[in-house]
């Protein structure tokens, strides 16, 4: 009983710790796929999500969830003007120029929050509904990670119809493709990638709120957490909705295992796994070699 | 990252031997000019000379600008002259690190010459064996995996921090006198002459490297590898030689950077300290060009020194903005800028 109950737990928290990793970088990925652009400061629009959301909660007063909604509004909306001035300069740069460009950005974002919010981690007051423990039978689990693990869900329910059913997902999909073919049958790609940039920089921020309870939230979030990003999107491949997912999975499962069954050398799985998945697979699990 | 490719003799068509000896001497001349030393190479050495009586009391800081430089200009042979993108120079510095730290500490090793070419050993072997597999990659996949063996190493001394100390590291190392006569005064200045020794030496074999057919082989590569694929270069092993020199200088750098500092830790291997640290240097300086390491990491420790104290957050926040506007304004470095400026300064005195 105590093995299958531990196999429960790290396939439970493996999956909501999966889940955060999907909703952060999944927008990473596309964007990544579309232009080809390596945008190091993504975990920085995470981590000014999780501020937005403490702030949101603690001294405005918002319902957690309310919260969430106006952070992934908020941070999307505010990340446009960045694309639009910065990034747009560099989209046909070499990939150095675009990884110290976004480095500098990730670094003057910690720095910012550094001086207004402190160095030190926070933590956030969760509303009543959302903790405690829910009876699951063999073991009972955390709400919150069942809370995360159903808005994972969601995302990608949702996220998985616009990319398959609809139209614009179907112009992403053939930009992601062939972007200089999709480009000339009239697919408008710059303003294609603004909008995924945007919906993209949103869900980090969500996922950045999300995580607060998981991980806490300190400034160095942006720096520390995007390997593990940067990670999901290069096993998953380039671009790739369903290799995004299957990464975050992946991962977030070996992660967890890890740090549940070797407490000390744990933190080294999640990168073996990478690294030899990566050797293996180049392009990613589901990239276009 | 343009770099000296434009220089190159024009290749016309190999017809007649007497026109292909003609282009053979002009190839030869062009190498042996590259080669020539210029007046204005003696600068940063007299200003690191000066700086030794200047400023008596800072030559500890001293030493940790000049094994900056040195490891500045480890990371621009691969980037600026190769044009590999890393995110994970620090595991070399690491690595040269821990060699003289253990091997003072473990094994009572501490005469500090042999140290470097120790560190210099194990970092280059580290570089060979990790460059035959990642330098087969490009784009995000190798920023990942460069950025992900380093944080493995970081978490493997942590594994065995009985051994390394982890982040606490090895505290209070004692190296024996330099040549076993000089010894370590408080104010660094012995620390800091055989700091500059090294950069010199370390110096003219990167200069050497880069203006060599080797070096200009590497250029092409960066320039145009298909290209270079199509002339029957041998591109997969030129990097890897690129690669395993770099990692053995970054090693030395590492290496004395223990030896000047009596004390190693983990946080050698991190991120925003050291691999970022040195490409934003690099970069600063400017990229593919010998003396923008030089540059660049004088400018950028200096900064630091006077904003970190300040606030720390102000320094990072500096950093962000400079990289950012050098990106924009200033792609080729600030010696560029400076070259640029000169430049200017003719053309309008002229008129």
């Amino acid at each position: 009983m105590s093995t299958l109950n531990s196999i429960v737990s790290i396939l439970f928290d493996g999956l909501a710790y999966a889940m955060f990793l999907f909703i952060v970088s999944v927008g990473l990925s596309v964007t990544m796929g579309l232009m080809g652009f390596v945008n190091l400061a993504h975990g920085a629009f995470a981590m000014a999500g999780g501020y937005l959301v403490l702030t949101l909660t603690g001294s405005m007063g918002l319902p957690f969830p309310l919260a969430l909604v106006v952070t992934f509004v908020t941070v999307g909306a505010v990340s446009v003007p960045f694309e639009r001035i910065l990034y747009a300069r560099l989209y046909k740069a070499g990939e150095l120029d675009q990884v110290l460009l976004t480095i500098g950005l990730a670094f003057m974002a910690v720095a910012t929050y550094t001086y207004f919010y402190g160095p030190s981690p926070r933590t956030i007051r969760l509303p009543d509904y959302l903790m405690g423990q829910i009876d699951g039978g063999i073991r009972s689990f955390p709400v919150y990670r069942v809370f995360v693990i159903a808005i994972g869900a969601a995302l990608i329910t949702v996220l998985w119809y616009v990319f398959e059913r609809t139209n614009i997902g179907a112009k992403i999909r053939a930009a992601v493709d062939n972007r200089r073919m999709a480009q000339s049958i009239g697919i408008d790609v710059d303003r294609l990638f603004t909008l995924t940039f945007a919906v993209g920089s949103g869900l980090a921020a969500l996922g950045g709120g999300l995580g607060i309870q998981l991980f806490g939230l300190n400034p160095s979030f942006a720096l520390v957490y995007l390997v593990f990003f940067l990670l999901v999107v290069a096993v998953g491949g380039l671009g790739s909705f369903k290799g995004t997912l299957a990464a975050a999975i992946i991962l977030g499962v070996c992660d967890t295992f890890g740090k549940y069954k070797f407490a000390d050398a744990g933190g080294f799985i999640i990168y073996a796994v990478a690294v030899l998945i990566l050797l293996a697979k180049p392009a990613g699990l589901y990239g276009r070699e | 990252m343009a770099g000296n490719s434009s220089e190159l003799p024009a290749a016309g068509m190999p017809g007649k031997s007497g026109q292909a000896a003609a282009m053979r001497a002009r190839a030869v001349a062009y190498l042996a000019n590259r080669q020539r030393f210029r007046l204005i190479e003696g600068l940063p050495w007299a200003l690191a000379i000066a700086a030794y009586f200047a400023f008596p009391d800072r030559m500890t800081f001293g030493s940790q600008i000049l094994l900056m430089v040195l490891f500045a200009l480890s990371l621009d042979l691969i980037l600026g002259y190769a044009g590999i993108v890393t995110l994970g120079h620090a595991a070399f510095f690491g690595i040269g690190a821990y060699t003289v730290g253990l091997m003072a500490s473990r094994l009572g090793w501490n005469e500090p010459i042999s140290g470097l070419f120790a560190a210099a050993a194990v970092a280059g072997f580290a570089g060979v064996a990790s460059g035959a597999l990642l330098l087969r990659y490009r784009g995000l996949t190798l920023l990942v995996l460069t950025m992900a063996t380093t944080i493995m190493l970081q978490e493997f001394g942590n594994l065995y921090h009985d051994l390394t100390g982890g982040y606490d590291g090895i505290p209070g190392l004692e190296f024996a006198p330099l040549f076993g006569r000089f010894d370590y005064d408080l104010y660094g200045h012995t620390i800091y002459l055989y700091a500059l020794g090294v950069l010199f030496v370390m110096f003219m074999a990167v200069r050497r490297i880069v203006h060599s057919p080797f070096g200009a082989a590497l250029a092409g590569i960066r320039e145009n590898v298909a290209r270079m694929h199509a002339i029957g270069s041998p591109v997969h092993g030129r990097l890897l030689t690129a690669y395993a020199i770099s990692a053995a200088i970054a090693g030395v750098a590492g290496a004395l950077f223990t030896e000047t500092n009596a004390v190693v830790t983990l946080g050698v291997f991190d991120f925003d300290t050291y691999s970022a640290a040195v490409l934003v240097m690099l970069i600063l300086g400017g990229a593919g060009r010998l003396y923008g390491a030089f540059a660049g990491a004088v400018i950028y420790m200096v900064l630091q020194d006077y904003l970190a104290k300040l606030s720390p957050s102000f320094w990072q926040f500096g950093v962000g903005l400079l990289l950012v506007l050098t990106v924009l304004f200033a792609r080729n470095g600030l010696i560029d800028l400076f070259d640029r400026f000169i430049a200017l300064l003719k053309r309008t005195a002229r008129r």
